[in-house]
This record gives structure tokens, sequence and C-alpha cells, in this order.
């Protein structure tokens, strides 16, 4: 029960002292890209407020979607979504009892991190060079 | 004296009322039906959104929420999107959270937020579609 001598005992998951592997940075990035999607459904809803309230109000939105902290902003938003929907697929695949075997996990924890690099570059490509 | 429960829990635990809440099932399915969803409607927005709005402007912004098509999809999105993270944030919070005012005072900020957001979100694009 929480209080009876919770400070001297080791407390999970030991981060200061386990080996660095790949699929323990696909878990923490997982809730990492999240909680930054928290923030970004946020900001969704109070775009679509500031386009429904009219131009005026929707003219500084513009402003900072344009400066490059707001591009970055965007970038890294994409880049969260692209991560957490590969490791979301990973995921789902994992609860079907497959892909579990440590190297397999290896290899799809890699290939979320690569697609989340790869996705916002394509994007900005489309949108900058598409039809 | 009846026959004991067949039972792994304590009897102190049973009086105490600490133990599963006994939703965690249906927010492990919640979640993943959810996410299939989101798996569909977050890519397709990303990329829709992004084609048809690249200059960020009030006009373009319109124009692509004025669609009917993209208008369901919007509202999907903001609908299943924001319960998908609101379940997520949910663990996290019992997680990570261990005074229970703090944790009561975010679990209850958890499940507002995204109601209000949502309502705003949802209104503002059919605002768009039949307002004045």
């Amino acid at each position: 029960m929480a209080g009876a001598r919770p400070e001297t005992r080791p407390v999970s998951p030991h981060l200061s002292v386990w080996r660095w592997h790949v699929t323990m940075l696909s878990s923490i990035l997982h809730r990492v890209t999240g909680m930054g999607l928290y923030g970004a459904a946020i900001l969704f809803a109070v775009w679509l407020m500031a386009a429904a309230a009219g131009p005026e109000t929707y003219a500084p939105v513009q402003w900072f979607l344009t400066t490059p902290i707001g591009g970055l902003m965007l970038y890294l938003i994409v880049a969260a979504l692209a991560y957490h929907l590969a490791n979301g697929i990973r995921h789902l695949v994992f609860d079907t009892g497959s892909g579990l075997a440590p190297s397999d996990a290896d290899t799809s924890a890699w290939f979320a991190i690569l697609f989340a690099i790869a996705a916002p570059i394509g994007l900005w490509a489309l949108v900058t060079f598409g039809a | 004296m009846s026959a004991p429960e067949r039972s792994m829990r304590t009897a102190l635990g049973r009086v105490r009322h600490h133990g599963a809440g006994g939703e965690g099932t249906g927010h492990f399915i919640a979640t993943r039906i959810t996410s299939i969803a989101l798996a569909i409607l977050a890519p397709w927005f990303a990329v829709s959104a992004a084609l048809a709005i690249r200059d960020a402007s009030y006009i373009s912004a319109i124009d692509y929420l004025s669609n009917p098509f993209n208008a369901v999809g919007v509202i999907l999105l903001v609908a299943v999107g924001l319960y998908h993270m609101s379940i997520g944030m949910q663990e996290v919070i019992l997680d990570y959270i261990g005074r229970p005012i703090t944790k009561i005072v975010l679990l209850i900020l958890n499940a507002l937020v995204p109601f209000a957001l949502g309502a705003g979100a949802i209104f503002a694009v059919l605002l768009v579609n039949f307002g004045v």
C-alpha cells in the first residue's frame, strides 16, 4: 500500500540503470507524442473556432502559422502524428500477439521512428513542389 | 457464515474499495477502436488540409471547411480524436500523478476540457457551413 515505505526501494521503470534499447525509446516516444498531440488538438480546436469567428479573429492565427515558429510547430505536429500513427499500428499488431520477438519489435520500432522523420519531409515536399 | 468467495482480493482491499475500477477493459477496447478510425481520419486531414490551405489564409480555410465531405471528416476527427486523447491522458495521469488532490483535479479537467473543445470545434464547423 502506498505510504508504507516507498522511498528506499527501487521504483519502476528504473530509467537510470536500464541499458538503452530502441523498444524502450519507442514506448516513451508514444507517450510523449501522445501528450504533444493533446496540445495539438487544443490548437486544432482553436484554429477551427478562429476560422468560424471571422477574418479579423483569424488574422493573428494566419500570421502565427506563417512565422518560422508556426511552421516549425506544424512540422513537429506532423512528425508527432506520424510517429503516434506508426507506433499505434505497431501496438495494434502487438495486440494480436504478433511481432513481439525482440528482433521484430526492434525493427518495427525503428520503422516507426524513420516514418516520423520521413512523413513531415514528404508532406512538406508535397505541399512545396507538388501539384 | 457463507462459503468464502473465490477472489484474489484481500478482505481489507474489498472494504477500502481499492483495486480495479472495473472500466479498464472498456477503455482498452475504446482506445483500439478509436485508433483504427484515427489511423484513417488523421492522415487524411493532415494531407488534404496541408494541400488545400497552403497559405494558411482565411479564404482557403473557409473553402476547405465549406466542402461537405471535409466538414464531416473534420467533425469526426474532432469527436473521435478528443475521445481517444482523453482516455490516453487519463492513463498517463493515473500512472504518474500520486497526490490525490492533484490527480482528481487533473482527471476532472481531462474529462471536461475535451467536451468543451469538442462542442466549440464542432459548432465552429457548423457555423462555417450554416452561419449567416
